[in-house]
């Protein structure tokens, strides 16, 4: 689509303290653009919780959005571990992260699982010692 | 009511974010796991934790907080307190436990 906005980001896996920077970015961005604060709020949450993923389970990676008048698509790529059991991982409280990590207030399990409550597709494609890569769209009408 | 109002009547130590103290505020959550803070805390509310690192001024801002209180005598990260600074997001520490601010919150009729 020729009217598609595009924003492209890297993210730092080795920072932990700028986790959510991308999100945080994104977030005032869609503000400016009027969007509905309940398409904003979703997304918000959708990404920033992807975004930790990226950073607690793969080290970072890289992140592309694509804003059209009807869609926020949002594609989320790294280079980790893959997750082997994605059903699994979908469920309420299932978490692999460190006791370190859960000392942040990270790993309780509810990543994913807000994810999916708050995307209107969402696709995760991973390959075990490649990466994963996760699809989501929010829709604005 | 303002976050300066609660931070007035419960007697609140404003560590960072003083820029963001006229704000209006409605509703609390209370809670430290970050996931859950991130549907729980909605615009304009207080949200009450322990939680001390630089990832709750990411949650509070993408949330929209209007501040965050900083219960049970912890005290914020210096990084914390930087970002706070940066976005206008007032962090208030108590020695009050959560619970005891909540009650207080309530009294106001938050
Ligand atoms: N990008 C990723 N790369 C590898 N593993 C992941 C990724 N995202 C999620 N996981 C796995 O799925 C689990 C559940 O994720 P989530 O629901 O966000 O919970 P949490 O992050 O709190 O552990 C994680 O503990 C991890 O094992
Ligand atoms: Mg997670």
């Amino acid at each position: 689509m020729d009217n598609a906005i595009k924003l492209h980001y890297n993210v730092d896996g080795e920072d932990f303290t700028l986790a959510g920077t991308t999100s945080a970015t994104v977030k005032k961005y869609l503000k400016t653009l009027g969007l509905p604060p309940d398409v904003i709020r979703r997304t918000a949450i959708a990404m920033y919780e992807a975004e930790i993923n990226m950073v607690i389970h793969a080290d970072g990676g890289v992140i592309d959005v694509e804003i059209t008048p009807e869609k926020i698509h949002i594609v989320l790529k790294d280079r980790g571990p893959g997750i082997p059991d994605v059903e699994k991982a979908m469920q309420e409280g299932y978490s692999t992260a460190s006791n370190e990590i859960r000392e942040l207030g990270f790993g309780a399990g509810m990543g994913l699982p807000n994810i999916k409550t708050c995307s209107d597709e969402m696709k995760v494609d991973t390959v075990i010692g490649e990466g994963t890569t996760m699809d989501l769209v929010i829709n604005i009408k | 009511m303002k976050v300066s109002d609660i931070k007035e009547k419960l007697n609140l130590t404003c560590a960072a974010g003083e820029g963001g103290l006229d704000r209006e505020l409605e509703g609390c959550y209370i809670g430290d796991l970050m996931s859950l803070a991130m549907t729980g805390v909605h615009e304009d509310m207080v949200w009450i934790t322990i939680q001390t690192n630089i990832n709750v001024t990411a949650v509070a801002s993408l949330a929209d907080a209007a501040c965050v209180v900083i219960a049970d005598r912890a005290v914020p990260d210096e990084a914390t307190v930087k970002k706070a600074n940066e976005l206008e997001l007032p962090l208030l520490t108590t020695e009050m436990t959560a619970y005891e601010t909540a009650k207080a919150l309530a009294a106001l009729g938050i």
